[in-house]
């Protein structure tokens, strides 16, 4: 891994934070009661599993830790973490099973 | 209830908000440990959680910029997970469209998915709040998230540097990730456009600095709106 060029992280960090605040000031700030148009709202709503999931694929199936390769006891963790998180509905305790699963693997197979 | 009583909203508010410090506490913790890692100093660690205060957004920069990304794409990228904030924006309008400048402006810097989400249910539940009863709700429920925010992410930077390789921390990325992800999967159109955005970014893995993610999402946000108005459609 590169050095990180600290004028450039704090360039990010201050993009991000008056980026960050239009985004979340944008129709507080602007609008008292107009409606945003559907279609905008229809599109916003799938943000969070649009990106989030494509960030994560690439991590979970080549892994950096293990030079690229594919992960059995990654892979299982993963796959643990989403099947608790959509049945049980609480993002600590597929948090908690994940790492559960992570660690007992890595363990296991040492 | 005859006359406004703002601070008794504010203490439910952040009764309401405890629980999520159990959420709150280990995911700046772990910002500060993985942001070090990447060679964040500590300055830069709390320069993200104060002012950018967005975890998954605050993540997916740091993972970016390990990846060498363009500072374009990093920005463009990140500001893409906070979108969804506009939604939150645009719905709590209607209950604090009237406020004050500077109070909504307050809000907007606040804005956590927590707080949105306690005081959208309240604020629908409970529809004779006055304004200033909704913010202090508001403010209530951030009041205990965001001096654990900036403190859990400053102990994490500051024990970052000593966190071992066999802990596998380069994992705790993908699995909180994905524990916030799989509850939101509550409709076949939120399932169709994750498995969208997983598989465009699998096969545009090969594009230049992670410009294949933004393909992704994008594709995958169109897909999500797509599915649910033919859902609806279909329904009708």
């Amino acid at each position: 891994m590169e050095e990180l060029n600290h004028t450039t992280v704090w360039f990010v960090i201050f993009a991000m934070a008056i980026g960050s605040f239009l985004i979340r000031f944008s129709f507080l700030g602007l609008i008292g009661d107009r409606q945003m148009p559907e279609w905008v709202l229809r599109h916003l709503r799938y943000t969070p599993v649009a990106v989030l999931p494509g960030l994560v694929a690439p991590l979970m199936l080549w892994p950096a830790a293990t030079g690229g390769n594919p992960d059995p006891a990654r892979l299982a963790a993963a796959l643990v973490t989403l099947a608790v998180g959509y049945f049980s509905k609480n993002v600590l305790a597929a948090i908690l099973s994940g790492a559960a699963t992570l660690y007992g693997l890595l363990f296991l197979l040492g | 209830m005859t006359t406004s009583n703002p601070k008794r909203h504010f203490l439910r508010g952040t009764r309401d908000a405890l629980p999520f410090l159990l959420v709150i506490v280990p995911f700046a913790a772990l910002f500060g440990v993985v942001a070090t890692e990447a060679g964040l100093n500590v300055a830069e660690v709390m320069g993200f959680s104060v002012l950018v205060i967005a975890g998954a957004a605050q993540f997916t920069a740091v993972q970016m910029m390990t990846e060498n990304a363009p500072t374009v794409i990093v920005i463009l990228t990140a500001l893409a997970v906070n979108l969804r904030m506009a939604m939150y924006s645009a719905s709590l309008t209607p209950y604090l469209g009237s406020a004050p400048i500077w109070k909504r402006a307050l809000v907007a810097y606040l804005m956590v998915d927590q707080a949105y989400a306690l005081s959208q249910i309240k604020f629908e539940m409970e529809r004779d709040l006055t304004v200033s009863e909704r913010v202090g709700y508001y403010l209530g429920t951030v009041a205990p998230l965001a001096p654990f925010w900036y403190g859990a992410s400053y102990l994490g930077a500051v024990a970052g540097a000593q966190v071992p390789p066999e802990l596998a921390l380069d994992f705790a990325l993908p699995i909180t990730f994905l524990a916030m992800i799989a509850p939101a999967l509550r409709t076949f159109a939120h399932v169709a456009s994750a498995v969208t955005s997983v598989v465009l970014a699998l096969v545009m893995a090969w594009m230049p600095y992670g410009t294949g993610l933004l393909v992704a999402a994008l594709g995958a946000m169109i897909v999500g709106a797509q599915v649910e108005l033919y859902m609806e459609r279909r329904a009708a």
